[in-house]
């Protein structure tokens, strides 16, 4: 299994890609990761990718054959589209993140549609709330959870919730663990809820 | 065993801990950076482990511990060996008794670095061997080989991953401890002092090892020759594993048009995977190119490979074509790519009575590594056959550059140089770390940048051309004690008019903030002498020091207006933490009743985490610091510092 994690630097991504990669390693699967560390960090587009599985050299997902591409924000979900194979799912965070460029320029940039054009070109495709979803849980620095559990609330992933709450516990510091718990399920729930869009 | 997830630098840092190592020094510098902190976090506590000023005291550090016996590692990024080439070039003459490892970490790309500089060069410019690993596994391993080659040959050798290596993760199992390197003794004995009769008799040695090296290398099981027929190809580091998968890829391609056609055409190939790219193993690469019609070689950076099989190919008059970089075969920049090994294998290994020019279309295949859709360019020709699926037309994507954070306090500092040379004529050089993201609109402060140090000295150079400009030099803390100080005592001793602005943050932000000299903290977690950077300006001649909060706007205006009216050298140091060291101060918010929607906040500062909504600007609170530059900037008192 493929999967592509695309945000912007500062979201969290490196971090979630490890708890793929832990909930996989749980199971006895093989992982390679890569993961996108330096200047970009600030506040760049920021991709990770994640391969599981038997056979695998690389550590970069070809074009075409990622599973699931985990969008952070909208225009980068959009950008990590030509990884994406035919039939593959697309969840994203609704909130779109303006780069500094697009508040200098007169064009601007709506996210709204980012996620129009991903509605129209992507198979399976989900939106999550993610305002929502943080201010349940009291802090918007849980965005990356909550996609976590969205991805697994999709079934795509192939992983429980319980697998990737065993695996935030062996990725996370102890104290930031229950917020963490929470916002994981309501990523999930904000799933179930129906923001799905087919 | 059971397997952890470890990125390939905390596979090195393993691998090395396991080998027994006993001092590591390094410089921080992406992608090496991981490396040294492992091996500091994981410390089974008989490791001496230090971040030095620089990679060439790095580097001497550890040859005076391998002179002793230790085993020793030393860790850099590719420019950093620049900047210890003068100690390597000496030291590969010297030699050493314990095993020393050099790890250099090349970055094809550039990712995060200024050039796409070659190591595998560096190696043998030095005359030095080195080992290059495919994988995070393979490095783990690699790393131990290293250390033992290099005892038994009692010289350094160098240790080359790349940013994919050293930054993706694995699944690795973990092995027990070899035994730990034994205490260190300095035997006296004239070999250790480096004079010409010495220089002379050395050069002669290294000349003999290398036939002798090159043969070992040979039977090394890393170097791997397998297959057969009339085309090979040939690879290294990264680009093997992404040779693996194109060939894998194409294998399934075949096998799916054989079900169709019901005809057999198994691919006939050699393969040669080259982990010590010097010296050659040149035993191998015969046995690899006998026989052999063409080679492809697929390896990022330098055609290293690819001159090495064209330079044995004229030695022993081998009728075999070499295509790669050279040839126009292979991208001459920027990282590879699954992509672009299949695109090339897949024209290479062509069924015969098909053999055109199969030289690829170099105008897409040099696109740069970001640029996805240019890649995808690449295999969209195999693809139109299959693929006709109209797609809506994909909207255009925000540029998205990296930027200083919300709150950096250098935001601050290059607003207040900005202000106060309104009007005059100045020229602003920078340097190497988080801050030469002040090049970037609206703020534009970044006019030159080379090297680490060079902001300084390039500044005095600009003032020797044009005496009536002011020139200012920006540096960062970390940077001032890594090759800063030289380019001071160079200006004051030379009389220049330079305005010297330190941007000290309190650590080395870029790579992850590394303690400095400047901290108080060693990375053996001990608490240091703080270096005082006031008091080595001050020891060093400068005629005006001031000390100053750069949020402040208006006192940093004015400390920079003063120092800049001061003949020789002036400083102003800029203190503030970096923000993902200080605590976060109480929000700020736009009060959209006083917003008159002049945009100015926008316009002048850049601060990500203010954008536009409809005719107003808007405080994002997840990004917001509190630095309060914003409300010094606001004309109309309309950003509030109401803690949310």
């Amino acid at each position: 299994m493929n999967i592509i994690l695309a945000g912007v630097g500062g979201q969290g991504i490196v971090l979630a890609s490890k708890v793929i990669a832990q909930s996989a390693m749980q199971k006895g699967l093989k992982v390679r990761t890569a993961e996108t560390i330096g200047m970009a960090q600030r506040g760049g587009c920021v991709v990770s990718h994640v391969r599981i599985g038997e056979n695998i050299h690389a550590p970069l997902v070809a074009l075409k054959t990622a599973d699931l591409v985990l969008g952070f924000e909208p225009a980068e979900a959009v950008r990590a589209l030509p990884f994406l194979k035919p039939q593959g799912t697309v969840i994203v965070s609704q909130k779109a993140i303006k780069p500094v460029t697009a508040s200098l320029s007169a064009e601007g940039y709506e996210g709204k549609t980012m996620l129009d054009y991903l509605q129209n070109s992507v198979s399976r495709f989900y939106i999550v709330d993610s305002d929502a979803v943080c201010s349940v849980c009291g802090s918007p620095k849980v965005l990356n959870t909550a996609l976590l559990g969205a991805a697994a609330g999709s079934g795509v992933l192939g992983f429980t919730l319980t697998d990737m709450e065993t695996a935030l516990e062996s990725v996370l510091p102890a104290k930031l663990l229950d917020m963490n718990i929470q916002a994981l399920r309501a990523g999930a729930q904000n799933i179930e809820e129906g923001n799905i869009c087919v | 065993m059971e397997q952890v997830l470890l990125m390939g630098n905390e596979a090195i840092a393993m691998g090395a801990i396991r080998a027994g190592v006993a001092v590591v020094t390094g410089y921080p510098g992406t992608p090496s950076t991981e490396i040294l902190e492992t091996v500091a976090r994981k410390n089974p506590g008989n490791i001496y482990v230090e971040w030095s000023v620089n990679e060439k005291s790095a580097l001497e550090v550890a040859a005076g511990a391998a002179y002793a016996g230790l085993r020793t590692m030393v860790t850099m990024k590719q420019v950093g060996l620049n900047v210890a080439s003068d100690p390597l070039m000496s030291l590969a003459y010297i030699g050493v008794e314990g095993g020393m490892v050099i790890v250099v970490a090349d970055d094809p790309g550039p990712i995060s670095s200024q050039t796409e500089q070659d190591t595998r060069h560096f190696a043998s410019f030095a005359k030095l061997p080195v080992f290059d690993p495919s994988s995070p596994e393979e490095a783990y391993q690699m790393i131990g080989d290293a250390f033992a080659y290099s005892e038994e040959y009692k010289t350094p050798v160098l240790f080359r991953p790349t940013t994919r290596v050293c930054h993706g993760s694995a699944s690795i199992v973990l092995e027990p401890a070899q035994a730990a390197s034994s205490a260190g003794a300095f035997v006296k004995n004239p070999k250790w002092t480096i004079f010409p009769r010495l220089s002379y008799e050395k050069h002669l040695q290294i000349e003999a090892r290398r036939p002798i090296l090159e043969a070992d290398f040979s039977s090394y099981p890393c170097n791997i020759l397998t297959g057969s027929g009339k085309k090979g190809i040939a690879t290294g580091g990264i680009s093997y594993a992404y040779t693996c998968e194109a060939i894998q890829a194409l294998k399934e391609c075949r096998q799916r048009e054989n079900d169709v056609q019901k005809n057999s055409s198994d691919i006939d190939y050699k393969l040669f995977k080259v982990s010590t790219p010097h010296p050659f193993p040149v035993r191998l690469a015969l046995e690899f190119l006998s026989g052999l019609d063409e080679v492809l070689v697929i390896e990022e950076l330098d055609p290293v490979i690819e001159k090495e099989l064209i330079f044995l190919c004229g030695q022993y008059h081998l009728p075999v074509k070499v295509f790669g970089k050279l040839s126009g075969h292979t991208p001459q920049a920027g990282e590879n790519s699954i992509e672009i090994a299949r695109k090339a294998i897949t024209k290479f290994l062509k069924k015969p009575n098909q053999d055109e020019d199969c030289r690829l279309n170099l105008s897409t295949l040099n696109a740069k590594h970001e640029d996805i859709n240019n890649k995808e360019e690449c295999i969209a020709e195999e693809d139109q056959q299959t693929v006709e699926v109209i797609q809506p037309e994909q909207p255009a994507l925000p540029v998205r550059p990296s930027v200083l954070c919300a709150g950096c306090p250098h935001r601050a500092s290059f607003y207040a140089v900005k202000k106060a040379m309104k009007g005059k004529k100045a020229v602003f050089s920078g340097d190497i770390g988080c801050y030469t993201l002040g090049n970037a609109s609206p703020l534009e402060m970044v006019d030159t940048c080379l090297c680490m140090g060079a902001g300084i000295t390039i500044a005095q150079g600009l003032h020797r051309a044009e005496p009536d400009t002011v020139n200012f030099a920006f540096i960062g803390d970390s940077t001032f004690f890594h090759t800063g100080i030289a380019g001071v005592i160079n200006a004051v001793y030379n009389e220049t008019d330079i305005v010297l602005i330190i941007l000290d943050n309190s650590t080395t932000a870029m790579t992850g903030h590394q303690p400095h000299p400047g901290t108080g903290k060693t990375m053996m977690g001990n608490i240091a002498e703080k270096i005082s950077i006031p008091a080595v300006l001050q020891a060093l001649g400068v005629k005006q020091i001031t000390t100053c909060n750069p949020l402040n706007l208006k006192q940093a205006v004015a400390a920079i207006q003063d120092a800049a009216a001061v003949r020789g050298v002036s400083a102003v140091i800029f203190e503030y933490p970096c923000i993902a060291i200080a605590k976060p101060g109480p929000q700020f918010t736009v009060d959209p009743g006083k917003c008159s929607g002049c945009k100015r906040c926008i316009k002048e500062l850049g601060c990500p985490a203010i954008t536009w909504k409809v005719d107003k600007a808007e405080i994002d609170s997840a990004l917001c610091y509190g630095c309060s530059l914003c409300t010094q900037v606001c004309s109309f008192a309309a950003i509030g510092g109401e803690p949310v």
